[in-house]
């Protein structure tokens, strides 16, 4: 058995040391933020944090992974309470297809972690491994824009953190 | 005139409230049947898909439980769910909440054929706003008689009939489960266009939620009881044939429950997912094949293109005779343009979800045609259509046709072998880049004259590819079929139709020309494995074209915009182009050092959407990749049920015509797709990316739906290769129009 946080809770999993991340969050623990996209660390549909990073879960075995904290899109909030990121990413209409969309909010909040108010450019150069194939990277940058305002704002008015990290 | 009969309205007068059962309208066998006979059926009266679907119920339904509306197309991630919704929403008088709709499937919808060819909105969104407004009126008529109160004085608000003093009747109170099964009138009672509520606005998309949120949104997201997963071994190349296996030590890996061997065709199935993969692995590490060099050389591609038979199809023929017309040309130009094979490059790998259960069988899939792939599959399993039911659940964006069907074909054959049991099969990153049908390699010639006063005397193009449609049809067209023992092979591919084409699509420029030859040259032998990309032809003539326009107005000293405006007379076309020029600020434009700007201009298949672009590039001879600074269109799709939607749609097909175009083709030996992942077949990333995209949406109320998806494509190709031109004073004709080649043009 392998313990594992994951967006905050607890878990065991009997999955084999070698199993990807990514299928022990899709398979075992039937969660679908990560996405399976090419299974080489190539497109970010997979993308999720652990311990507050952003990591290509398809290519990470799950046995090196023991006692670490995993957060997927799940664990950023829910329709009545979105997280930061969640919100403008509605609010800017930023998907078509919507398959990379949960791997590209978890790559940008991975960059909110570490860059509270990163600039275009440095968005642009944190969402660089992640792929969109219907063509909404600007509204992508402008939806995490939108998120790390908002989430500035939140922490100027004293409120807590409208962006749950996990 | 748009009004039912008087014995509609008595007998649904007489009949007690209760549900419109939709099945009276489709019954799975009579669907078949329609289906079937839709051709023949077709009431050319009609608006849209109510052709070949005429009862008002087949489209909507209205009881207690609310209002559903039936689509038989499909959510591809283009927002079409939204834009119905908002459709049948307007004309039923309600709030787009109040609606359900019902996404393709063909125990529940009616036949639409494939979700392509942007014509969901002409077809199915021009069908539920005549159903939705005419079934309004037969509500109106029964309130009228119910309230004994004339019609004009009522009206329609928030579900309900309502008379003056407030006294209303809600729909689900005013229908039977017969009312709406009748047939659609000729004419609507369509609403005020100067009054729209709901269409017009950019309502939200009813899916992105479940998308941002990680609830079930795909169909790799499902789980059903029991289900089981598969992967296949495909073949390292086409047509290969499997020379032996070892099967018995793949049995004795965990979790594995069966390997499905038939013929070439190679699969195993396990309880979980990453089993199923393993297990995939060691099988194919442990087969052998027999393989064929059947590929052409990638460095002669466009001259083995030129020299496969081919077949002429006219396109195009106006004026007199060149010849008579060349003593009068002021200036004669000749350029060849080249495209090779393109990916749709799916972020996620098809995938499908089969159930075998009682001699039926059940296939959750991403197609984009659950009735022909129905029809496919029955075929490919040996069941009569009554058997199978095809749901469709969306996958990642398919942008044609991909691997959806064969992912559909892989659980069906796979689920037969384990009957009683869902099995889940998605297709591995290299399964998709290696076996999808890629949008064909083309190359087109084309000479034209321009006369002294600077206007184009006489064009000559020429234009060869493969079919752009491999599309099921039946078994044949599903590859996997390919590979059994008793095999099936395609059917022999043909070109597509005119006005709309496939190679051929908006071959024919738009422009006003006095002497003109237009010719496809269809070429039958198809080494790769080719189909329906997003806008088929038209992304790789509107290159050519608008490349050449370009050339034309260098030649003659003219401004790129002024020369189309002189070429065209259709005053949506001159609006759009004039828009985005305007908005562009293309007279005023001061070119830096190393910038260019590039125009260009299209009406989609020259029958749908109206676009025109301006795109600004920078080129550094240091950076491989050039730079797009901005980029502003205009389009007209006719009425804007939903102005984002469109504006979604838009600045995501320029940014892949981008992708496409600068940086994409299909590698390969004499053997094997070489171009296997995201390293070898590298497409567009933010680093790349427009640092602007303004697109603007000019609304036509009351004007038909020209449908967007694919509108972009080809004039987006045209303003990049202009700008990169006008930024480096280059010609470029071959695509992509990749840095290296950019490089070694500029000499650096």
């Amino acid at each position: 058995m392998i313990r594992l946080i994951v967006n905050g809770r607890p878990v065991e999993v009997d999955d084999e040391p070698s199993t990807p991340l990514l299928y022990v969050l899709r398979d075992t623990l039937e969660l679908n933020g990560a996405k399976f996209g090419c299974g080489l660390g190539q497109c970010g549909a997979c993308t999720v944090l652990v311990e507050g990073a952003a990591v290509f879960s398809c290519v990470v075995p799950v046995g090196d992974l023991a006692g670490q904290r995993i957060t997927t899109v799940e664990g950023l909030g829910t329709r009545e309470r979105p997280g930061a990121l969640q919100h403008a990413f509605i609010e800017e209409q930023a998907a078509q297809c919507g398959y990379c969309t949960a791997g590209m909010i978890m790559r940008a909040q991975g960059l909110l972690e570490r860059n509270a108010s990163p600039t275009d450019e440095e968005i642009r150069a944190a969402l660089e491994p992640n792929l969109c194939r219907c063509g909404t990277h600007l509204r992508i940058v402008r939806a995490v824009r939108r998120a790390a305002e908002a989430r500035q704002r939140a922490v100027a008015s004293g409120l807590s953190s409208l962006g749950r990290a996990g | 005139m748009g009004v039912p009969d008087m014995k509609v309205s008595r007998r649904a007068v007489l009949s007690t409230g209760g549900a419109l059962v939709v099945s009276f309208a489709l019954a799975p066998s009579l669907a078949g049947a329609a289906a079937r006979s839709a051709g023949r059926a077709a009431d050319r009266s009609l608006p849209g898909s109510l052709r070949s679907t005429p009862m008002l119920d087949a489209w909507l339904r209205i009881d207690a439980g609310g209002i559903t509306v039936f689509t038989g197309k499909a959510e591809l991630g283009q927002g079409i769910k939204t834009a119905l919704i908002q459709v049948a929403a307007e004309e039923l008088a309600v709030q787009p909440q109040a609606i359900t709709l019902v996404t393709a499937d063909t125990a529940r919808t009616p036949d639409e054929g494939y979700t392509a060819g942007s014509l969901s909105m002409e077809d199915s969104g021009t069908a539920i706003m005549n159903a939705a407004a005419q079934a309004r009126e037969i509500m109106m008529r029964l309130a009228s008689e119910r309230l004994r109160q004339p019609r004009g004085e009522l009206t329609a608000a928030q579900g309900a009939v309502i008379a003056p003093g407030g006294r209303r009747i809600a729909y689900a109170d005013l229908v039977s489960d017969r009312t709406l099964h009748v047939r659609a009138e000729p004419r609507s009672p369509l609403g005020n266009p100067a009054h729209r509520r709901v269409m017009g606005r950019s309502w939200p998309r009813v899916d992105v939620p479940a998308k941002v949120f990680g609830e079930r949104a795909f169909v790799q997201d499902l789980r059903l009881a029991d289900m089981v997963h598969a992967r296949v071994v495909r073949p390292p190349s086409y047509g290969a044939r499997l020379r032996s296996v070892e099967t018995a030590p793949i049995l004795r890996l965990p979790g594995v429950l069966r390997v499905v061997r038939n013929g070439s065709y190679l699969a195993v199935v396990a309880r979980r997912e990453y089993q199923a993969i393993v297990a995939m692995e060691a099988l194919s590490r442990s087969a052998s094949w027999e393989e064929t060099a059947s590929l052409p050389h990638q460095s002669r591609l466009f001259a083995d293109l030129l020299a496969w038979p081919s077949r002429d199809v006219p396109v195009g023929r106006r004026g007199r005779p060149p010849s008579l017309r060349r003593s009068h040309a002021a200036t004669m130009l000749e350029a060849e343009y080249r495209r090779g094979y393109l990916m749709h490059g799916s972020i996620g790998p098809s995938c499908a979800v089969a159930l075998f259960d009682h001699g039926a069988l059940t296939v959750w899939t991403q197609t984009q045609g659950v009735y022909p792939l129905r029809s496919a599959l029955a075929g490919l399993i040996g069941l009569p259509e009554s058997r199978v039911r095809c749901i469709q659940v969306e996958g990642a964006g398919c942008y044609g046709h991909n691997g959806a069907d064969d992912a559909a074909a892989d659980a069906a054959l796979i689920a037969k072998q384990v009957p009683g049991r869902p099995v889940r099969v998605q297709w591995m990153r290299a399964d998709e880049h290696k076996w999808e049908p890629y949008g064909p390699a083309m190359l087109a010639r084309v000479r034209g004259a321009l006369d002294a006063a600077g206007h184009i005397a006489w064009w000559q193009y020429q234009v060869w590819s493969n079919t752009h449609s491999t599309r099921p049809g039946g078994a044949r067209e599903l590859m996997p079929a390919w590979y059994l023992e008793r095999p099936l092979s395609p059917p022999a591919p043909r070109p597509l139709p005119l006005p709309a084409g496939g190679g051929d699509r908006n071959a024919l420029p738009l422009y006003r020309i006095p002497s003109l030859r237009v010719d496809y040259r269809f070429v039958p032998k198809m080494p790769l494995r080719v189909s329906a990309l997003r806008s088929l032809g038209a992304h790789f003539n509107v290159f050519a074209i608008e490349s050449f326009m370009d050339e034309l107005a260098r030649a003659g000293k003219l401004d790129p915009v002024e020369f189309r405006l002189r070429h065209l007379d259709d005053p949506r076309a001159l609006a759009v182009i004039r828009t985005a020029a305007e908005r562009f600020g293309w007279r005023a434009y001061r070119r830096l050092a190393g910038c260019g700007k590039g125009f260009a201009f299209a009406r989609y298949k020259n029958l749908a959407a109206y676009l025109a672009i301006a795109v600004e590039v920078s080129v550094d001879r240091g950076e491989p990749m050039p730079r797009v600074l901005r980029v502003v269109a205009a389009v007209d799709s006719g009425e804007a049920v939903n102005p984002d939607g469109i504006r979604n749609q838009i600045e995501g097909g320029i940014i892949q015509a981008f992708s496409w175009t600068l940086l994409e083709s299909v590698k390969f030996d004499r053997t094997r797709i070489t171009s296997r992942d995201w390293a070898s077949y590298p497409i567009l990333r933010f680093s790349a990316a427009p640092r602007s995209v303004e697109v603007v949406v000019l609304n036509r109320p009351g004007q038909p739906f020209l449908g967007t998806g694919e509108a972009a494509q080809g004039p987006a190709a045209g303003a990049l290769a202009n700008a990169l031109a006008d930024a480096a004073g280059l010609k470029l004709q071959d695509l992509p129009l990749s840095g290296d080649r950019i490089k070694g043009a500029m000499g650096s």
